[in-house]
């Protein structure tokens, strides 16, 4: 037997975890270094399953399968194909930032305050975080996938309860109290869709007598497995739910600008950038393939909800008054490109909705960890706040500008080309829906410009007129994000390499053909 | 040869990249690497353009194809470069009149402590600039086409301090970004109906498809073409726009990056010849914005704003004449190409006025400088004959083949565009004439004007960094300044009459952009008489207004139609009411709408469906209850499912 790469993967964070908490309370310093050593490790084993990884070979692969409870037919399985390698790529490179810029975020606070905060516990959460995300992508047994689709929400409910940023515009004890408000909104609605998605995953067993995403898949294929049309949209309606609260879609998207409010910038990442893709990538994983029919059935209504998404989360990204509540709302807007592009069955739609899970996670990432370098050094989230950074601080106020030109999708670095693919995949098929989603591309400049022109243009207020510039560690982790959003922008290739054949299985799998120009000028 | 056309781009990035990478220890340098590197390029230009002449006429296109870009199943967008006699000519126009400029920068930014970064962005600019006009495809003349936009919006914010440029630099990106989604309709159409949006396969296959939709194509290009050229209804952004630093004015906001709309319409004229209707709809655009940059540029009196209200009346011209069609075409790039001289020279003219006035850019401030600044008076001059279109100079022969074409569209169309480019020549002349007489001409009205007047701030804030608030001293700027504005004046004098001297620009561009003789109801003869009597009313009112009457130094109230073109024609106003109001209330009631009707009826769903309503809010209390509540509603789900999977 070969050595079990992809448990290994998740196995390790898991551990480190562990070892992480276990750092004696006096030595927090060591706890920090022990969690980054761990995530740069996991970030090693990633790039070995992406070295491992055959683009051309099966489909999926790096398999490892046990029994686990037989009674049930569950099994341990697991097994990767592009598109699975590359979120487990872009999880395991984020890490060791999201770990950096959160380095001093649960340091205890000054004498006097009676909050306690374990500076052991925030990074032990971060790397358990990290083992479910990645086993997550790599389950291909549905019940298996449940279980870690739920249970990150444990330490993630802590993340964000526990940890939130260090200032606050109305004192602690409201700060405290917004944060628990956000953590349970968070946790309550993902566990009702993890709760209706049980039912759903119950169902299937019934139906289908195993959870295994393969077996289920190939004997729908073949026809030896038949569902009824109602059962099987019933089944694909409790999967997608789950899915669209985490993703997530309008109108389920309310819990998650309480949630990137309240936490740390980190924090708020590992929310938007790592765990939300979970939910889009179950839904290319799981409901296009358990369920095909059923999947183009919904997609009407789907197509009209991510539309929704994409042009309501940018119009209410222009009206907030909040640095973080407006990423988040950036953020339903991307996700609603994201979602866009997987309905849309197209080759291009389905591949640009992957680049764009990758890239949307770096250009988030590089934007929002910028802007809680910023927060931190006013102590104020509130965009009224700041002015004239630029001035004072020009490698800051650099960073952030790049950070939102890539969320606004500027050709050149990398969301341009996963979005622009999006489009033209949406277009071949829905013309309308495609333009009215183009609208998002104006609003998405407008919040974005309007954002660094209030915070960092203008005249220097006073507030911010001794303000440092970025630190070392700071550039430390700015610095990679921004190389890479914009190798990502010009050479996309060994991304779209790995993901093209994982979506041309997928589209086969729901019986679907690219729409054929009329005119074949195409060489 | 193919290998040097990558080289174009990577001298201006590679100085773009350095630049804004070094740090300070490149403060002392910085300048002189993005000039060299702008020369470099240009240096690689001439080799290519002399490579291109040592081939026949029907073998001038040169490819290189570096790497494919993005590929995905059924789609592929390559980096691949296309030097033809088309693109040839704006390489040369953007890299020449792009290294004068920068250059003219060292001096005039001389005492900016962010030198260095603005020559960083200078270089950002040119490589971006040129590499939309070698693409050899849609999607990558898209990566330049915003590009530029980029460097615009970094170079009109660059003394972002100050919020009048924080917010023109905005709105420029904002105005263009509404563009920008023509272009990329345009390309998911080209997409959707050719499988490709490379040039060659889409041009090729033109008569494969529909008119109605080629139609569309060929109007999504056009708004595309309007955001980036100011050309109307995408205008507005202009204006503010000169809220940057002269030379960014002289070199983005006059000569290349608007001129790009342009360029789209000329690169895609197989498709325009093929829509008829979307022609039509072209020419409309360039008359209307021919007359209305005209006229603000009458009302303005911030010498800036009134060259860049020419700027957008010269462009449609430009604009109309690509409208035209075959026979417009040639007309198009020529008039660009000299419009880049005398602009270019007219408003490095300007900024060498503004260097010896305090940075003050009222005119009515000015007066009598002629004797004061010599070499900007003659070079500023012969811009303005040049623009004005007096016999012999490069605005005469590109304009009067605009307006013979115009004519020549024949039928009433035909009349009535070839009577608004004849009227915008007489409108061009009374305006410039006004900007000659009120700068160089008349009493000397900036004496005994001590400190600027608070209404009119001037965009250019040497103020605080010298704080000089004395009487100005007017003097001549430096050979470095000098130098380019003296270049380009010769270039005003004489690119006309050397384009056209055995129609050497017609046949150099004729292979790519094709080229008809139309059948004109007036004679050539005719038409440059008719504009030469436009030219004389034109002068001639505003030398009775301007040069025998006093000046006064503030400004008279006007007339409604002089107010409103000060304002812009009111098109502001229109924005600012219907859009950024409209949009404010729009922002706020959705917050309101998503706080308190999706969060609360979701929520309220949600608790009503798992049994739990009304204990939504003890939910709050810990994590322990509201996990256990859950539990026990997921329990009963679950049970109800089981039993429901069974009765199925």
């Amino acid at each position: 037997m070969s050595f079990p790469l992809l448990t290994a993967t998740a196995v390790l964070p898991a551990i480190g975890a562990i070892a992480t908490a276990a750092v004696p309370a006096a030595r927090r310093t060591a706890a920090k270094w022990l969690a980054l050593l761990v995530s740069l490790a996991t970030l090693a084993l990633a790039i070995t399953i992406l070295v491992r990884f055959d683009p051309d070979g099966s489909r999926y692969q790096l398999t490892e399968s046990h029994s686990w409870i037989a009674y049930f037919g569950v099994r341990y399985e697991l097994g990767v194909d592009g598109i699975a390698v590359a979120l487990i790529a872009l999880t395991a490179l984020l890490m060791p930032f999201i770990i950096l810029a959160g380095w001093h975020d649960a340091d205890p606070l000054e004498t006097g305050s009676r909050r306690w905060r374990p500076t052991q516990g925030f990074f032990a959460l971060i790397l358990a975080v990290e083992a479910m995300v990645i086993i997550s992508f790599e389950a291909t047994d549905v019940f298996l996938f449940y279980i870690f689709f739920e249970a990150m929400l444990i330490p993630m409910y802590f993340l964000i309860g526990g940890f939130g940023d260090r200032a606050h515009e109305h004192g602690e004890e409201a700060a405290s109290t917004q944060r628990s408000y956000a953590a349970v909104k968070f946790l309550l609605y993902n566990l009702i869709g993890g709760l209706i998605m049980l039912a759903a995953v119950i169902g299937l067993y019934v139906v289908a007598g195993n959870f295994s995403l393969q077996e289920i898949a190939q004997a729908r294929a073949n026809g030896s497995l038949h569902m009824a049309t109602s059962t099987e949209r019933w089944l694909f309606l409790g999967f997608f739910f789950a899915f669209a609260v985490k993703a997530p879609l309008w109108p389920l998207h309310t819990w998650l600008p309480n949630a990137m409010q309240e936490s740390t910038a980190p924090v708020a990442v590992l929310i938007t950038a790592v765990v939300d893709k979970v939910g889009t990538f179950a839904m290319l994983r799981f409901c296009l393939q358990l369920f095909p029919e059923a999947s183009k059935w919904a997609t009407p209504v789907i197509l009209v909800l991510a539309l929704i998404s994409i042009v309501y989360g940018a119009l209410l990204a222009v009206g907030q008054r909040d640095i973080k509540r407006l990423v988040a709302y950036a953020s339903i807007s991307h996700f609603g490109f994201i979602i866009l592009g997987i309905f849309a069955m197209t080759s291009q739609g389905q591949s640009g909705a992957t680049l764009y899970m990758v890239n949307h996670g770096i250009s988030t990432a590089a934007l929002m960890l910028v802007a809680g370098f910023l927060i931190s050094r006013r102590g104020s989230r509130l965009i009224g706040d700041y002015g004239g950074v630029q001035k004072v601080a020009p490698v800051l106020a650099g960073t952030f500008l790049i950070g939102g030109l890539a969320t606004l999708s500027l050709p050149g670095l990398a969301p341009f080309v996963s979005e622009f693919l999006v489009l033209v995949g949406t277009f071949t098929r829905y013309p309308a829906v495609g333009i009215i989603a183009t609208f998002g591309i104006v609003l998405a400049a407008l919040y974005t410009l309007v954002l660094y022109q209030r915070t960092m243009t203008g005249p220097v207020k006073k507030e911010v007129s001794a303000m440092p510039d970025l630190r070392v560690r700071e550039l430390v982790v700015v610095a990679p994000l921004i190389v890479l959003l914009v190798f990502l922008g010009v050479y996309p290739k060994p991304v779209t390499d790995i993901v093209n054949p994982a979506v041309k299985s997928t589209l086969s799998d729901v019986h679907k053909k690219d729409p054929k120009p009329p005119v074949e000028a195409a060489k | 040869m193919e290998n040097l056309i990558a080289l174009l781009v990577a001298a201006p990035l590679l100085g773009a990249a350095v630049l804004l990478c070094g740090g300070r220890r490149l403060d002392a340098v910085g300048h002189w690497i993005g000039t060299v590197l702008a020369f470099v390029s240009f240096a690689f230009g001439v080799i290519l353009f002399a490579d291109l002449l040592g081939k026949d006429a029907e073998h001038r296109t040169l490819m290189q194809h570096l790497f494919s870009w993005v590929p995905v199943q059924g789609f592929q967008a390559d980096v691949t470069f296309r030097l033809d006699q088309l693109s040839m000519t704006f390489v040369l126009l953007i890299t020449g009149v792009g290294s004068l400029i920068h250059l003219y920068s060292v001096g005039y930014m001389e005492h900016d402590e962010r030198r260095r970064r603005f020559f960083g962005y200078l270089n950002l600019f040119l490589a971006a600039m040129l590499l939309l006009v070698i693409a050899d495809n849609y999607l990558l003349l898209y990566v330049g086409w915003e590009g530029v936009g980029l460097a615009s919006y970094l170079l009109i914010g660059f003394w972002q301090h100050k919020p009048s440029a924080a917010t023109a630099a905005k709105k420029a990106f904002l105005v263009n970004r509404v563009g920008d989604m023509g272009l990329s309709i345009a390309i998911m159409l080209m997409f959707a109906t050719f499988g490709t949006f490379a040039f060659g396969p889409v041009f090729g296959h033109v008569g494969d498809t529909s008119e109605g939709k080629l139609t569309a194509i060929a109007l999504m290009l056009l708004l595309a073409a309007c955001g980036k050229s100011a050309q109307v209804p995408l205008q507005s952004w202009l204006g503010d726009a000169m809220e940057g630093p002269t030379p960014v004015s002289a070199l983005i906001h006059a000569a290349t990056m608007v001129t790009a709309g342009v360029y789209l319409i000329v690169r895609s004229g197989a498709i325009f010849n093929a829509a008829p209707n979307a022609q039509l709809v072209v020419t409309v655009v360039g008359a209307v914005t021919l007359l209305f940059g005209a006229i603000v540029g009458c009302a303005k009196d911030d010498i800036k704003k009134a060259l860049a209200g020419s700027t957008m009346s010269q462009i449609g011209y430009m604009v109309l004449a690509a409208g035209l069609g075959p026979i417009g075409y040639v007309f198009a790039i020529m008039h660009l190409v000299t419009h880049g001289f005398f602009k270019a020279g007219l408003f490095l003219g300007a900024g060498s006025v503004m260097h010896g006035m305090n940075d003050e850019v009222d005119m009515r401030k000015y007066g009598g400088l002629r004797k004061y600044m010599p070499v900007t008076f003659i070079t500023f001059g012969l811009g303005y004959l040049a623009i004005i279109g007096f016999p012999g100079l490069s605005g005469f022969f590109s304009k009067d083949k605009i307006i013979e074409a115009a004519f020549a569209k024949g039928g009433t169309e035909g009349w009535i565009l070839g009577a608004c480019a004849l009227l915008g020549a007489a409108i061009t002349a009374f305006y410039m004439t006004r900007v000659m007489l009120m700068t160089f001409f008349g009493e000397e009205r900036w004496k005994n004007q001590p400190t600027r007047s608070p209404q009119s701030p001037s965009a250019e804030p040497a103020a605080e960094h010298h704080g000089e608030h004395a009487e100005p001293h007017p003097h001549e700027s430096p050979k470095v300044m000098t130098i380019p504005m003296i270049v380009l004046a010769v270039g005003s004098v004489f690119g006309g009459a050397f384009f056209s001297i055995g129609d050497r620009f017609l046949h150099w561009l004729e292979p790519v952009t094709g080229h008809s003789e139309g059948d004109s109801p007036v004679s050539a003869a005719t038409v440059t008489g008719a504009t030469m009597v436009c030219l004389i009313i034109g002068v001639g009112i505003a030398y009775a207004m301007y040069g025998r009457r006093t000046v006064p130094s503030v400004a008279p109230r006007g007339s409604l139609l002089t107010r409103a073109a000060r304002r812009d024609l009111l098109q502001d106003d229109f924005n600012h009411v219907v859009l950024v109001r409209g949009g404010e209330h729009l922002t706020r009631s959705l917050v309101y709408v998503d706080h308190t009707l999706v969060d609360g009826v979701v929520n309220g769903t949600a608790a009503s469906v798992g049994g739990l309503s009304g204990r939504m809010r003890r939910l709050q209390n810990g994590f322990a209850r509201s996990y256990a509540v859950s539990m026990f509603g997921g329990a009963a789900v679950l049970v109800a499912a089981t039993l429901l999977m069974r009765a199925v």
